[in-house]
C-alpha cells in the first residue's frame, strides 16, 4: 500500500462526505425555509403538472437561458449535456458488472469529453471578452472553469496519451466503496485528475455549485400561478392572523 | 426643486449594448427620510450607531423567513445572461445596474457574513465587509432599480433582483436609513387611507365634482359612489385615479361600465388606495397592514366582490398577495379567511381587475360601443412590469396580456404592437416602478425610460401612433413626466378604460 493510494483514499472518502452532507444540509435548509409569498414569475403554470414541466425545461433544456442568450445557452448546453454522458460514462468505475445502459454510452462518453472542454473554454471565453462578464467576473469564477477545465483535460491526456490501468483504479473505487482498500496506480496525471475532481466534491456544497439544487427551490419557477384559488400561508406569516 | 442637468439620450432604431460606464450614475439617490417619517412608520428615526450589526441580524432574520433570498443568493453562477436585460443598465451604461452587479451588492456581504468560504476566504469569492461606503451604494443602486422583474424572466435559475433589492431595502429601513418618498406615502396610507392623504370628506367633494362633469358630457347620472354599505362591488383603486391626469379619465371608465352594466358599485373612504408601498421595501408586515384596511372595508360594507382599479404593482399585491395577507380570495381553510371569503361571492373571481370584469360583461355583450369615436387615437398597449410579470388575469397564463389588448380592440380601430421583445413577459418597465417615481430621481427614471422610448418611437415612426395605453398609475404618472424629455406629446399616455369611456354607449341600449 503506498503512501498515495491511502491519501487518495482518505481524501475520496472526506470529499464524499462534505459532498453528500454539505448539499444534504443546503437541500434540507432550502426546504425548511418558508417562501411566504407567490412569486412565480408569470405567466406560469396553473397547476402542480405544468410546473414540473416547466421544471424540466429549465433543468433540461435551459429554457430561460435560451431566451436570454444563444452563445451562453450554446457552450452551457454543449458543457452539461456533456459532462452528463461522462459522469455516466464513468459509472463503469462504480458498478461491476457495468449496467448494460453504461455501456451503451461508451462512445458518446468519450466524445463528451471533448465537447465539455470546447463549452468551457467557450464559457471562460466570454470572461475575458465580453466586458460585461469581465466586470463580474471573480477570481472564483474564474477558478471553478480552470478546475473543471483541468478534469476534462487530466482525463482526456488519460484516454489518448498517457494510459492509465484502468482496471487497476476500478478495482480502487469499487474497494473504496466496500471499505476494501486497493492499491492506486502510480500516474502522474490520475493524481491529478483525481485530485481535481475530490476538490469539486469539496467545493460544492459551499460555492455557485449550488445553483444545481437551487433551481428546483428557486419560487419564481417551482410555484403554482394559483394564489386567488387558494391561500398560500408560510408559518410565520399565519402568526400574524392570530394576533388581530 | 430643480433636476439636476443631464443629456437625454437619443432614440434609435437598433441600439447596441452600451459600453460599461462604471460609476455614471454613483450621484443618484432618493432623499433619505427623517425622523418623523420614519418613526411614524416603525423604522427607527435615523441611521443607529451600530447599524452594522444591526443590518446583518436583519439579514439573517430574512434568510431565515424568505427562502426566494437564500437560493437567489447561493445561486447566481456570474453566467451574464442578465447583463444587457435592465432598463437602468440599458439606459446608463452604469455596471451596477447590471441586474447581477446590482445583487452582488447584497450578495457578497452575505458571503462574508454568512458563507464558509466568504468568512475564509474574502477576496477569492468576491466576498466584502459591510463598510460605509457598502452601505452607500446599496441606497444608490437599490433604488435604481424599478423591481420590475424583467431580469427574472431571463436567468437560467430564475434569480429575481426583485426580491434581493427589497431586501436591501428592507435591511436599510431596520437600520433607520430610510427612503423619504415611500415611507411618507406609506405613513400617510396607514394614517389616513390612500397615499395622497386625502382625507374621506375631500374625496367626497373630488366624487362629486366628477358625478356633474359626466353629466356635462353626457346628460345621464353616472354616479361615483362612497361607502354605500350592501353595494355588490367594493372598487378599490389607486388615488391617483381621483385627481391625476390621465387617471381620472380611466375612474370616469371604470363608473361609466358599472352605470351601463347596471351593477351597483361603491368606493371606500377607508381603503381609498390600491397602491401598497410595502411591497416595494420588502416588509411583509407593513404590506399586510396596508392591505388589512380593504378587509375592514370589505367586511364593513357587506361588499360580495373586489375589483381592483388600473395599478400595477396593486394588482400584483391583489392578484398574488391579497389571499395570504388578508384573505381577500378563495380557498382559506382558518378563521380569519373564512370570516371575509363567507361574504364574497365565489362564484366571481376574488379580487377581480377592472380588465377581467369589463371584459367579461363585453364577452356577454352587455356592454355596447361606439368604436369610431376613438379613431383620433392610433393605440399601442404598453404592458405594465407588475401586471405581466408577477400577475395574472382571466384562466389562462397569459390572460394578463390578452384581456387589455381584446378591450382595447374592441373599443378602438387603430392597434399596433410595440416591437417583439419589448411587450409581453419581456415589457421593459416605464422607468418609474417600485418605488422610485420621485423627482430627485428624474434622471434615472428618465434614463430608464430609454428602451420604451425606443421602441415607442418605433410605432409612432411606422405607424403613426400617438396614444399608448397602460393600466398602471404609475406608469401614466411616469411617463406624463418623461414623454417630453423624449420629444413626445405628454397627453399620449392613458388608460385603457380612458379608451372604453370614449367609445361607450350609455343610455340608448
Amino acid at each position: 500500500m503506498t503512501a498515495a493510494t491511502i491519501f487518495f483514499a482518505a481524501l475520496f472518502y472526506a470529499a464524499t462526505v462534505i459532498l453528500v452532507v454539505g448539499l444534504a444540509y443546503k437541500i434540507v435548509d432550502y426546504a425548511r425555509t418558508p417562501a411566504p409569498l407567490k412569486i412565480p414569475t408569470t405567466p406560469a403554470p396553473t397547476t402542480g403538472g405544468g410546473v414540473a414541466l416547466r421544471m424540466l425545461r429549465e433543468v433540461a433544456l435551459f429554457e430561460s437561458l435560451f431566451k436570454s442568450n444563444l452563445w451562453i445557452w450554446v457552450f452551457a448546453i454543449l458543457f452539461h449535456g456533456a459532462l452528463l454522458l461522462v459522469l455516466m460514462r464513468h459509472l463503469r468505475y462504480f458498478t461491476e458488472p457495468v449496467w448494460f445502459w453504461v455501456g451503451w454510452v461508451q462512445p458518446f462518453g468519450l466524445y463528451a469529453g471533448f465537447a465539455m472542454v470546447v463549452g468551457l473554454l467557450g464559457l471562460w471565453g466570454r470572461r475575458f471578452v465580453v466586458e460585461r462578464i469581465r466586470y463580474i467576473s471573480t477570481p472564483s469564477d474564474h477558478l471553478m472553469l480552470a478546475l473543471l477545465a483541468g478534469i476534462g483535460l487530466s482525463g482526456l491526456g488519460m484516454r489518448f496519451l498517457l494510459h492509465t490501468d484502468i482496471v487497476a483504479v476500478k478495482a480502487f473505487f469499487l474497494g473504496l466503496m466496500r471499505f476494501d482498500i486497493q492499491p492506486l496506480p502510480s500516474h502522474p496525471g490520475l493524481y491529478i485528475h483525481l485530485t481535481l475532481v475530490a476538490l469539486l466534491m469539496i467545493v460544492f456544497p459551499m460555492s455557485k455549485l449550488l445553483h444545481a439544487p437551487g433551481v428546483f427551490f428557486s419560487p419564481t419557477r417551482n410555484q403554482v400561478d394559483n394564489p386567488r384559488q387558494k391561500r398560500h400561508l408560510a408559518p410565520w406569516a399565519a402568526e400574524l392572523d392570530t394576533r388581530n | 426643486m430643480a433636476a439636476p442637468e443631464f443629456a437625454v439620450p437619443e432614440l434609435k432604431e437598433f441600439r447596441a449594448i452600451p459600453a460599461l460606464q462604471p460609476g455614471v450614475m454613483a450621484h443618484s439617490k432618493p432623499n433619505v427620510a427623517n425622523e418623523k417619517i420614519n418613526e411614524a412608520i416603525g423604522f427607527p428615526g435615523e441611521l443607529v450607531e451600530n447599524w452594522q450589526e444591526k443590518a446583518i441580524d436583519k439579514m439573517g432574520d430574512l434568510l431565515s423567513k424568505y427562502r426566494s433570498l437564500k437560493v437567489y443568493l447561493d445561486s447566481c453562477v456570474h453566467c451574464g445572461a442578465c447583463t444587457d436585460k435592465c432598463h437602468y443598465f440599458l439606459g446608463t451604461g452604469d455596471p451596477k445596474n447590471m441586474p447581477v452587479a446590482r445583487q452582488d451588492l447584497l450578495r457578497n456581504v452575505y458571503r462574508r457574513y454568512f458563507t464558509p468560504a466568504g468568512k475564509l476566504f474574502p477576496k477569492l469569492v468576491g466576498a466584502t465587509d459591510l463598510t460605509r461606503e457598502v452601505l452607500d451604494d446599496w441606497y444608490k443602486y437599490f433604488y435604481q432599480c424599478s423591481e420590475c422583474r424583467r431580469c427574472s424572466v431571463f436567468c437560467p435559475y430564475g434569480i429575481d433582483t426583485a426580491e434581493i433589492t427589497m431586501a436591501g431595502r428592507a435591511i436599510m429601513d431596520s437600520v433607520g436609513l430610510g427612503q423619504k418618498y415611500a415611507n411618507e406615502i406609506l405613513g400617510k396610507v396607514i394614517r389616513i387611507g390612500n397615499n395622497l392623504g386625502l382625507p374621506g370628506p375631500a374625496l367626497e367633494d373630488t366624487l362629486q365634482g366628477l358625478e356633474e362633469d359626466v353629466k356635462e358630457e353626457t346628460g345621464l347620472d353616472v354616479r361615483f359612489p362612497v361607502d354605500v354599505k350592501g353595494a355588490e362591488v367594493l372598487l378599490i383603486t389607486p388615488s391617483a385615479d381621483f385627481f391625476a391626469e390621465p387617471h381620472i379619465d380611466s375612474l370616469i371608465g371604470y363608473a361609466k361600465v358599472f352605470h351601463a352594466a347596471g351593477i351597483s358599485w361603491t368606493l371606500s373612504s377607508k381603503a381609498s388606495e390600491a397602491g401598497n408601498f410595502g411591497l416595494f421595501n420588502g416588509s411583509y408586515e407593513m404590506m399586510r397592514k396596508v392591505a388589512l384596511r380593504i378587509r375592514e372595508a370589505a367586511l364593513e360594507l357587506g361588499s360580495k366582490r373586489i375589483v381592483v382599479g388600473e395599478c400595477g404593482h396593486a394588482w400584483r399585491v391583489a392578484y398574488s398577495y391579497w389571499n395570504t395577507l388578508t384573505g381577500v380570495g378563495a380557498g382559506g381553510d382558518d378563521p380569519f379567511a373564512r370570516q371575509l371569503q363567507s361574504q364574497l361571492d365565489l362564484r366571481y373571481k376574488q379580487p377581480m381587475h377592472i380588465c377581467e370584469f369589463t371584459w367579461d360583461l363585453i364577452q356577454r355583450d352587455a356592454l355596447k360601443f361606439d368604436k369610431d369615436a376613438n379613431d383620433h387615437r392610433i393605440v399601442t398597449f404598453h404592458d405594465s412590469c407588475n401586471v405581466a410579470r408577477a400577475s395574472r388575469m382571466g384562466d389562462t397564463p397569459g390572460g394578463q396580456f390578452e384581456i387589455p389588448r381584446n378591450i382595447i380592440r374592441a373599443v378602438a380601430n387603430k392597434y399596433f404592437e410595440m416591437p417583439h421583445g419589448s411587450t409581453h413577459e419581456q415589457t421593459f418597465c416605464c422607468g418609474g416602478g417600485g418605488g422610485v417615481l420621485t423627482d430627485e430621481l428624474t434622471e434615472i427614471r428618465v434614463k430608464g425610460a430609454l428602451p420604451r422610448m425606443d421602441a415607442l418611437n418605433h410605432v409612432v415612426q411606422a405607424n403613426g401612433v400617438n396614444f399608448m395605453a397602460t393600466i398602471c398609475a404609475i406608469c401614466k404618472a411616469q411617463f406624463t413626466k418623461v414623454l417630453p424629455y423624449y420629444k413626445f406629446n405628454r397627453g399620449m399616455v392613458g388608460g385603457v378604460h380612458q379608451l372604453v369611456s370614449t367609445a361607450i354607449r350609455l343610455g340608448d341600449k
